[in-house]
């Protein structure tokens, strides 16, 4: 393999990451409040509130239910709005984020669900306000379970962001396709699948064993 | 002191409405140790979580130091819940946080500046006798460490009252005991009022002074432990007192009394002197002795002869030695 495919591989597995780690952790920051209205206002919740709770619901699952690639052609004014191109690693940022937040959303909310309700009650005998409940109760509590979440989120992000080199986004997926697909050089896509397989197995590992470190229950 | 002003709760269940807690009405001195008892279902932990409003009772009027939570606005009611400690069946500690951590959360809710919290925490450790496991995790510990990291956490805030819902439901008799304990010092030291929710007699009798009975979700009868365990005026509490149904009039032979002993009357000799001073020959279906309080009590179940001038004579007997006696399922006389 000559030294330049070397190089743009290299290039295009640090675009894929750049892609995915930036669109995860926007995604969650975004995610994790959305999460939050939907456990709070929801069946039982601390702050029930049907209205809310449907209206962020239905939006959460429209934005679900497009296929991400319909969704990243959809959006592309308001990707150029926002980073002031629709080419690129950055640019298939803006899609990825749009794409994965109401994902995480779901994800966060039901790793809430999971929190021992007794817990929350002694909190609530404690005399625990709504916004300590939330950062005191709820989220520490749920950390190894949103861990395992945020592991899953990172490898669904990352094949989203493959996809998106279809239509010009970077990265190892705009390399397997155009030198795989248009070119024909299929070794070249196989070390790219390869490639992203191994990246995918890399966070798949790290993750869990974070969550085995940072989880007080299984000791 | 608590009082409950014709306190009801009514859930929705379906189309219907099933009143978990009907029209009670309770009060609760400062510094005592009540113990609220009933069988699964009849509305104790309803009940309980009145007090603190965890519940929003459908109607009647929740007084502690006769403020009504009821009427008080969010925050205030907040306030007002770090002033009642509560404990659990399941002890409900936070698992992602030490031992410590979890005795500081409610001086970290009352904004208790760090290095107070944590002379506090220590102290509180100290005193249930886990300083040795401040920096575990709940899942660390037994059970019956659990129950006291949830009692060092529940007097962090320095309550006037504690809630105990079953508080020793999930733990072994000696655990149980070494629990009631504590509690009991606890009282004792900071006189603090305790609320104990369970479906077991003898935690009653370890160390509650007065009790209510409680079935679908009413007070059947309550008083002091004392009167309630000797002339226990409800099915209910008759049920609770001899769960094995000994006391079911039908499982019974004709002829059969039971004898109280309190105090320091003892059992074996008054049936001795008995038969003796009666000529008479009795049959022993069972005896037990209880401690109430610190004090024994005996329970005796005895057959007499079918024969109706032996058994005035008994009674005329049992009169004379100011013992008190039943016959099983027509209360004392
Ligand atoms: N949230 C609820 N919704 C509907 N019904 C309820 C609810 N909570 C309690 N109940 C009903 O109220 C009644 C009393 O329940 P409660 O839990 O207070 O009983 P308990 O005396 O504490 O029983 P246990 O000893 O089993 O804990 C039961 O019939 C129960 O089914
Ligand atoms: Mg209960």
């Amino acid at each position: 393999m000559s030294p330049e495919m070397i190089g743009l591989l290299a290039q295009g597995t640090w675009e894929t990451l750049y892609m995915t780690l930036v669109s995860t952790a926007i995604a969650y920051i975004i995610g994790i409040p959305i999460g939050v209205i939907l456990y709070i206002t929801g069946e039982g919740g601390i702050r029930r509130n049907r209205t809310v709770n449907a209206v962020v619901g239905v939006i959460v699952n429209i934005l679900r239910s497009v296929p991400f690639l319909i969704l990243l052609v959809a959006i592309l004014p308001f990707t150029r709005l926002v980073v002031g191109t629709t080419i690129g690693s950055t640019a298939t940022i803006v899609p990825l984020v749009v794409a994965a937040a109401p994902y995480v959303g779901r994800m966060v909310e039901s790793s809430l669900k999971e929190i021992d309700a007794g817990v929350i009650e002694a909190a609530r005998a404690m005399g625990t306000s709504a916004w300590q409940m939330i950062y005191k109760v709820f989220l520490p509590e749920a950390k190894p379970s949103l861990l395992v979440g945020a592991t899953i989120s990172l490898a669904t992000i990352l094949g989203y962001s493959a996809m998106a080199g279809f239509v010009g986004g970077g990265g190892l997926g705009a390399i397997a396709i155009n030198y795989g697909y248009y070119r024909y050089q299929s070794d070249i896509m196989l070390i790219t699948v390869a490639l992203l397989v191994i990246i995918v197995q890399i966070l798949q590992e790290g993750g869990l064993k974070l969550v085995g470190k940072v989880d007080k229950r299984l000791r | 002191m608590i009082e409950l002003k014709n306190l009801t709760k009514k859930f929705k269940v379906g189309k219907t409405e099933v009143a978990a807690v009907d029209d009670v009405s309770l009060t609760i001195p400062d510094g005592d140790i009540y113990g609220i008892i009933g069988f699964s279902g009849a509305g104790k932990s309803t009940l309980v979580r009145c007090i603190n409003l965890l519940e929003r009772p459908t109607s009647g009027e929740v007084l502690v130091d006769g403020v009504d939570l009821t009427k008080l606005p969010r925050k205030q009611l907040l306030a007002a819940r770090k002033k009642i400690g509560m404990i659990f069946q399941q002890f409900n500690l936070l698992a992602q946080r030490t031992v410590e951590a979890n005795v500081r959360f409610p001086l970290e809710i009352e904004g208790v500046p760090r290095a107070q919290a944590d002379a506090r925490v220590a102290e509180l450790l100290a005193l249930v006798d886990l300083s040795d496991k401040a920096k575990s995790y709940p899942a660390q510990l037994s059970g019956g460490q659990k129950q006291r990291v949830a009692i060092a956490r529940a007097l962090a805030s320095q309550p006037q009252i504690i809630l105990c819902d079953e508080a020793t439901s999930a733990l072994d008799p000696i655990t149980t005991s070494s629990i009631l304990d504590l509690l009991k010092s606890l009282n004792r030291q900071l006189g603090v009022t305790i609320v104990v929710i369970t479906h077991e007699m003898r935690v009653v009798e370890q160390i509650c002074n007065h009790v209510a009975v409680m079935s679908g979700g009413r007070i059947q009868e309550q008083g002091t432990v004392r009167d309630v365990f000797l002339h226990p005026a409800s099915e209910t509490a008759r049920k609770l007192i001899h769960p094995a149904g000994d006391d079911a009039p039908e499982a019974l032979p004709p002829n059969t009394l039971r004898l109280a002993f309190t105090g320091e009357e003892s059992g074996a000799p008054v049936i001795s002197d008995m038969t003796l001073q009666c000529d008479v020959m009795v049959n022993i279906l069972s005896a037990n002795t209880e401690n109430i309080g610190g004090k024994p009590f005996g329970q005796m179940l005895i057959q007499l002869p079918d024969d109706p001038a032996a058994v005035q004579r008994i009674e005329e007997y049992l009169a004379g030695r100011d013992i008190t006696y039943e016959v099983p399922g027509k209360g004392s006389e």
